[in-house]
């Protein structure tokens, strides 16, 4: 397959891909450090993934096979615009199969199946600071990161914890990367946290609008902030999906009238029909 | 012999053409209380500030011992080691409480917070203190998940000296703890800082306008005037003979009940 030629490969241009790719050097350098880089204006809204866009651009080769992923979905708007996007200015290959892919553009989900050596996943990344919403001033939280003074994070957990008696974080929860660094894991479920701990695979972040990427490299420590008596739960809906009959991944609900009745589903639809194909 | 804890010398800073602090030298020792005092723009701030390594004086230095007894310039120890010291060894009381606590964090939040930059990680340890510290300073345990900004005026500064206390400092900094208060909550409040600071034996530096608080609690007084000390001394020795007249008009203008 061959990339339109009226755009240059993976639709940047070759000095933006070089200074993202340093960017991102820098970035694996310090895991969990935000990295600040010139993010581009792309033919896309800000908050629809212009950071990940990005970052899948500088590091795809003609080789690689792209999956991306919206809510753990291949098949919703996002996820088919993304694909698409990059099937036609980078002419590479596209897949939905988590094991086929090299590159794996994510909104909001890690996929079920565990991610091996070689591959990387990209998140999209609305709002890079953990902080944000503790302390307002950006060039205090700088502070904050450089002297590791990360105190007011736990206060936010006391206070769930004094209102709701449990953290009631329950995505973008909070996470240490190599026991230095506070990393927000982009809006992904809590219950996709503990996958980030010492993943095979390459983890970049980026944050079009912020303006930020950051990394986990392959085989950093990833932990959930928590109390001692109050250790971390990954939370998950207590069901099964009526499509698989998976009880171990995590499921979205639908409604399916107005008279109430709903149902379970995997939101990873490659993982749920991986497991039903075999059947058919 | 104790070494003292806090020790400055030939402090000088000028704002533009203005001396804010001319030649100053302090020093205090474990568990003792000196007020500094004058009136308004004579400096006493700016000394506090200096004093707890905010402001970086023009000349002079402040030596602060650890409680190894090692001791440190302060104005050479870098962002992150003062940042410690703020944070474990010392305490700031700030005159207005909406400076010194987070409005939206739970009055248990408020006081654990210290005790989770330090480390803590045990989510009932925290609580427990908390509730402990806020029966200290005579707050309701049952308000340990309410707001401060549903606390009155001497509530939230009784708030803040527990958040500020919770972790044991060695040395506490009180600019004017109680500005803006009215007489009774006052009263109270000296009375409660002076029985803490005594049973936890605390240094504490109050600058204060207020020569009825300073002669409260304060062992020792400076008296400023145009960023210099003109008058100090045992603190009953000041107030009842006063040497330099800018002490003798501060002592006269008190006006008695």
């Amino acid at each position: 397959m061959s990339h339109d030629p009226g755009y240059n490969f993976a639709y940047l241009d070759e000095g933006t891909k070089r200074m993202i790719r340093r960017t991102l050097l820098k970035a694996v350098a310090i895991p969990g450090h935000q990295v600040p880089f010139g993010a581009r204006e792309m033919p896309l809204p800000y908050g629809w993934g212009t950071g990940g866009i990005q970052v899948t651009a500088s590091i795809l080769g003609r080789d690689d096979t792209l999956k991306v992923i919206d809510q753990g979905a291949d098949d919703t708007t996002n996820a088919v615009s993304i694909r698409r996007f990059f099937a036609r200015v980078a002419g590479v290959r596209t897949t939905t199969r988590t094991a086929e892919a090299t590159v794996i553009q994510t909104r909001h989900r890690i996929p079920e199946a565990p991610l091996r050596e070689g591959q990387v996943i990209v998140y999209q990344v609305p709002m890079p600071e953990p902080l944000f919403r503790l302390e307002p001033r950006l060039a205090e939280t700088r502070r904050m990161h450089a002297l590791a003074d990360y105190g007011l994070m736990h206060v936010k957990l006391y206070e769930d914890i004094a209102r709701h008696g449990h953290v009631s974080t329950a995505y973008n929860y909070p996470v240490m990367v190599g026991g230095r660094y506070l990393m927000s894991p982009s809006p992904i479920p809590a219950f996709d946290n503990p996958k980030m701990d010492h993943m095979p695979a390459l983890q970049l972040f980026g944050a079009g609008r912020e303006k930020k990427i950051y990394a986990v490299p392959p085989y950093t420590s990833v932990r959930s902030l928590d109390f001692e008596d109050h250790p971390f739960r990954p939370h998950r809906a207590d069901g099964t999906c009526a499509f698989c009959g998976a009880r171990d991944s995590y499921l979205d609900e639908v409604v399916c009238d107005d008279q109430g009745s709903r149902m379970f589903i995997c939101s990873d639809t490659d993982y749920c029909e991986s497991r039903w194909e075999p059947e058919q | 012999m104790s070494f003292p804890l806090l020790e400055a010398q030939g402090l000088i800073l000028r704002f533009g053409t203005t001396t804010a602090l001319d030649d100053v030298g302090i020093a205090v020792h474990p568990g003792e209380v000196v007020a500094i005092v004058g009136e308004s723009g004579s400096g006493k701030s700016t000394l506090l500030r200096v004093l707890s390594g905010q402001l970086v004086p023009a000349a002079g230095q402040v030596t602060y011992r650890d409680a190894q007894g090692q001791p440190h310039l302060l104005h050479e120890m870098g962002e992150a080691a003062l940042r410690r010291l703020m944070r474990t060894d010392w305490g700031f009381v700030h005159q207005n409480a909406r400076d010194g606590l987070r409005m939206g964090v739970s009055a248990g939040g408020n006081v654990g917070e210290r005790l989770m930059a330090i480390g803590a990680r045990h989510y009932g340890d925290i609580r427990a203190q908390a509730t402990e510290w806020l029966r200290r300073v005579e707050i309701d345990e049952a308000r340990i998940d309410h707001l401060p900004r549903t606390f009155s005026g001497g509530m939230q500064q009784r708030l803040q000296i527990a958040r500020t206390l919770v972790s044991r400092p060695r040395l506490v900094f009180m600019d004017e703890p109680t500005g803006g208060l009215d007489v009774s909550v006052q009263a109270r409040l000296l009375d409660l800082i002076r029985g803490l600071a005594s049973e936890l034996n605390i240094a504490v530096l109050l600058v204060t306008h207020d020569i009825a608080a300073a002669r409260l609690l304060a062992h020792r007084l400076m008296v400023m005037r145009h960023g210099r000390v003109v008058e100090q001394g045992l603190t009953d020795r000041v107030l009842d003979d006063p040497q330099h007249p800018y002490t003798q008009l501060l002592v006269s203008s008190v006006l008695a009940a």
